[in-house]
């Protein structure tokens, strides 16, 4: 018998008080007449709990009997628990499937209450790629549906867990470049040994002599960083992203009235652009900002993540 | 210290030369081409600089004037500004230095407060023009009114021929 059922079994045991010990030893029906007979009901608990293992032991007890044992203790001490109450009903639903080429599965579900038909004007759509854990789903505005939908997945994909991302964006062909990691292989035959000066510096160098560019070093230096970070190809799509923080007044002086509030500080940074990532590309080179960028913009497509909560450590 | 001075270099014969200091390429590159438009005479060279010190400063340029752009949008921008101008001499605030704020028209867009730069302008004693790089309209006047400034920078110089030059086109 395994260490650890053996373990679980002497606890619930020790649970059980000696006066309602034989009548549950009898409901779980797992020790036979003969070896309760051997039972002295007057020793020390203890010593009584290890005999009881020890007749467990004989006759290999698994954990699924030990298990019983406890649902049938639980059945005796029912108030030991707190019961909430569920109601369920049976809803209509109505789902479509069609599949696609690139081993997707679009799906459509429409909603419908134990009182009313199915919505069809508010469906929610899932893309499943059967070969990944992964699904893309609609945002619906019936939101209570959505436990149910990801619970429905779970068992019909053979998974255990299902798990939100912090990833949105209208463009579903970019979150699945960046959920597949894919958004980086698209450039296989760019040539990258073209020298960085004639590679699109934003300037126009052969031109009016009488123009003279004093940073020539730091745009390439900018340049380079900001191709070591984006990298040459095409970003993924993305419209926002969003960073809540939420942190707590620090001071070093003696009763400042920030450092002593008890609530901390909440604030919520929203980036919107048509495409954010490309937009965040072209900063450092516009003279927006400096180049490197903060890794909490840069790491994005790599963290697979546009919605970010900071606390502090 | 790498400090840019006017008289480090004799002035050269038919020639000014102004230095645009801001972060923003785009905008500097329209302010530019415009300013080289309407100086015909050929003898206007520009110099841009995302900031100071200059990388030559081995070998530093003849200045004549010195443009700082800021940008009211972008406190990156002032930020810049205020630490290129730890690497001027004093004496090119004789008329030699001037700002241009740009942007002040897109008041939502503006994270500097206008005080801010008039500040920091009073503190230099330079002129300031406000101006909206990003519109085409106002590339021609502002070029005008900075090769102005040089001009007469440039006339408080005695034997300077580059003034007469200028004013010619």
């Amino acid at each position: 018998m395994d260490e650890t059922v053996a373990e679980f079994i002497k606890r619930t045991i020790l649970k059980i008080p000696m006066n309602e010990l034989i009548t549950i030893l009898k409901a779980w029906d797992f020790l036979s007449e003969n070896q309760l007979q051997t039972i002295n009901f007057r020793q020390r608990k203890e010593s009584l709990v290890q005999h009881l293992v020890r007749l467990c032991e004989e006759k290999h007890a698994s954990l699924n009997d030990a298990a019983l044992l406890d649902i049938i203790y639980t059945q005796f001490h029912q108030h030991q628990k707190i019961w909430d109450v569920f109601q369920m009903s049976k809803g209509p639903v109505t789902v479509s499937f069609r599949e696609t080429e690139e081993n997707a599965v679009w799906i459509r579900i429409a909603w419908g209450t134990q009182y009313t038909k199915p919505n069809q004007y508010k469906p929610t759509y899932v893309v499943y790629y059967s070969q990944t854990p992964y699904a893309f789903t609609s945002s619906s505005r019936l939101r209570r549906n959505a436990p149910l939908l990801g619970q429905a997945l779970t068992v019909a994909s053979k998974h255990h867990q299902i798990v939100k991302m912090d990833l949105r964006s209208r463009y579903l062909d970019s979150l699945k470049a960046i959920v597949f990691k894919q958004y980086n292989q698209i450039f296989e035959t760019h040539n990258s040994t073209t020298p960085l000066q004639e590679r699109n510096l934003g300037l126009d160098i052969n031109m009016d002599s009488r123009i003279i560019h004093e940073n020539i070093a730091e745009k390439e230096r900018v340049q380079q960083i900001t191709q070591e970070t984006f990298g040459d190809y095409p970003q993924p799509r993305l419209e926002f992203a969003q960073y809540k923080l939420e942190t707590k007044f620090k001071s070093d002086l003696n009763g400042s009235i920030l450092a002593e509030r008890e609530e901390p500080l909440r604030c919520l940074i929203k980036f919107s652009s048509p495409h954010l990532l490309e937009a965040l590309k072209s900063l450092a080179p516009a003279g927006i900002a400096d180049a490197p960028l903060s890794p909490l913009l840069t790491c994005i497509p790599n963290k697979r993540m546009n919605y970010f909560k900071i606390r502090d450590k | 210290m790498s400090v840019l001075r006017p008289l480090d270099k004799l002035p050269s014969l038919n020639t000014a030369t102004i230095l645009l200091v801001g972060t923003e390429d785009a905008l500097l590159q329209q302010l530019v081409d415009s300013m080289l438009k309407e100086d015909c005479t050929s003898e206007l060279k520009v110099h841009l600089a995302k900031s100071l010190p200059l990388p030559s400063s081995v070998n530093p340029p003849r200045i004549d004037l010195i443009v700082f752009v800021v940008n009211l949008h972008s406190k990156y921008s002032l930020q810049n500004t205020e630490e290129s101008l730890h690497h001027v001499d004093a004496s090119f605030f004789l008329g030699k230095v001037c700002f241009l704020a740009t942007g002040a028209g897109r008041e939502s867009h503006c994270s500097i407060h206008q005080h801010t730069v008039v500040k920091l302008v009073h503190t230099y004693q330079s002129p300031l023009l406000y101006c909206d790089l990003e519109v085409p309209c106002s590339w021609v006047p502002t070029s005008l009114s900075l090769l102005t400034w040089l001009a007469q920078g440039l006339s408080e110089w005695p034997g300077s021929q580059a003034s007469a030059a200028l004013t010619d086109g």
